[in-house]
């Protein structure tokens, strides 16, 4: 079997891996333990994920 | 919401227009419309009596010793407790004052005025280090400190200022950010510069050089000094801010020791609390979390206008002793800030991060939004009153108060 007749995800993790990590950062240090690059985004949904307050904030522009 | 950003726009312009200029020291009493026998105005958000920590009590009972208004602390105590104190928060006489912010009416105050607005704002003078009435301390050392502030310190100090036809408080600051000031936790450079520019004035004008020179020794002891002039200049600059409707900058950031207030512009006098927190920071040799009392003071007036906490990474040494990480961490914190201000202030520079502007503009949105939580320098209290500071650290606003204030804004503009 060739490269290209594996599913596209066996072909991904055939290469080099290089992870962006969005969000809970707890992942990076396991992924980098394991040689692999990662860059880390720091972000969080709006208001902390509180429905109510995020549509506040909608309505108030942001 | 085009509202919000012509609102958060004129409120900037007014914050960054502000001339402030310390321009007297006058007692409460002449300054201070309704200020009265037996009338305490204190830091933070109202609070009655029964809902005052120790350190907050402690100046309380000290204060009405020194107005004369009971022989001793025991009666004093009684006197408040009884209800026959009037208790007011100095933010809404135009005044402001540090950790217990006693304010009465024999007590001398800084003036500082914004030119560009003509507006006033007000704070007593730095007591200095040890046992001091900011943090509960009223024994006879304190009271008697006190009462040389009101009769000597104070007029001595007020008739320079007065010859030098004020002093500018914006070049001061300047110049401060640059020496390694972030003007909360550290004001050494900003007393410094200070005391090179009214000492002249001092000599000019004083009749005694007994008393000269001790005035100048006590400025010149008190890495702190400048603090009380910053936080009345910090209050001179919002207060023109406040009331633009639709606005959701932030125009105040005080606590009580028992809660944290904050009011934004486009709701007015409206405040919002919630507990305050407990600081996290370093402790004098003998003492621990154990002994501190949570937060307190209207000091955070300053990081209100983009200091202290803000300006972190202008004051790399102050990262250290409040135990907020190494010194090559303070600019992390200058740049969270910059995550919830809406913009950088272009007069006070920050060499470190390539002269960026402090973060200014506290927008409740971006605060509610990020969950990035305004951060303060703080001196910490015992919590027993009489027996003062016993660290400093760190305290981060708690984001209810924000959560508050855009319920409350949405509501005003017809939006929730």
């Amino acid at each position: 079997m060739t490269d290209q007749d594996r599913p596209q995800y066996q072909q991904l993790l055939a290469r080099k891996v290089e992870v962006v990590n969005v969000g809970l950062e707890g992942f990076v240090k396991d992924l980098r333990d394991c040689g692999i690059d990662v860059v880390h985004v720091d972000w969080k949904p709006s208001a902390g994920g509180d429905p109510q307050m995020a549509a506040l904030l909608a309505k108030l522009g942001v | 919401m085009k509202l919000i950003e012509d609102a958060n726009q004129q409120a900037l312009t007014r914050i960054l227009e502000g001339e402030p200029r310390l321009i007297d020291i006058v007692p409460a009493r002449e300054l201070i419309p309704g200020l009265r026998e037996r009338m305490i105005l204190h830091a933070g958000p109202p609070i009655s009596w029964d809902r005052m920590c120790g350190p907050m009590r402690g100046a309380v009972a000290g204060a009405i010793v020194f107005e004369g208004w009971a022989k001793d602390l025991p009666t004093a105590t009684k006197l408040a407790a009884n209800g026959e104190i009037e208790f007011h928060p100095n933010h809404h006489f135009g005044a402001v004052g540090p950790m217990t912010g006693m304010t009465t009416m024999s007590m001398p105050l800084f003036v500082v005025e914004n030119a560009r607005f003509s507006n006033r704002a007000y704070c007593a003078i730095n007591e200095g280090l040890g046992k001091v009435m900011r943090f509960g301390g009223n024994d006879a050392s304190v009271l008697k400190r006190l009462a040389w502030l009101r009769d000597v310190f104070g007029p001595t100090l007020g008739k320079a200022i007065r010859a030098a036809g004020g002093i500018d408080l914006k070049s001061i600051v300047a110049r401060g950010l640059s020496m390694g000031d972030e003007l909360h936790q550290r004001n050494l450079a900003c007393s410094s510069v200070f005391l090179r520019e009214i000492a002249p004035w001092m000599a000019r004008t004083s009749t005694d050089n007994g008393v000269l020179a001790e005035c100048l020794a006590f400025i010149g002891q008190n890495d702190q000094f400048f603090l009380n002039i910053a936080m009345a200049m910090g209050k001179a600059i919002t207060d023109p801010a406040n009331g633009i409707r639709g606005s959701t900058i932030v125009t105040t950031m005080c606590r009580n020791g028992t809660d944290f207030g904050i009011r934004v512009s486009g709701l007015g006098e409206q405040w919002f609390t919630a507990p305050v927190e407990m600081p996290e920071g370093l402790y004098f040799a003998g003492y621990s979390e154990k002994d501190a009392n949570p937060d307190m003071g209207d000091s955070a007036i300053v990081e209100t206008i983009g200091l202290g906490g803000f300006a972190m990474a202008a004051a790399p040494a102050v990262a250290g002793f409040v135990g907020a990480g190494a010194p090559s961490e303070a600019g992390n914190f200058t740049r969270s800030m910059g995550e919830i201000t809406v913009a950088q202030n272009p007069e006070w520079t920050i060499a470190a991060m390539d002269f960026a502007g402090v973060p200014t503009g506290i927008d409740i949105r971006l605060v509610v939004d990020s969950g990035v939580v305004p951060v303060i320098n703080t001196g910490i209290a015992h919590r027993e009153p009489g027996i003062g500071q016993v660290g400093a650290g760190v305290v981060k606003a708690p984001l209810a108060c924000f959560q508050q204030a855009i319920v409350a804004i949405a509501k005003d503009l017809g939006v929730s």
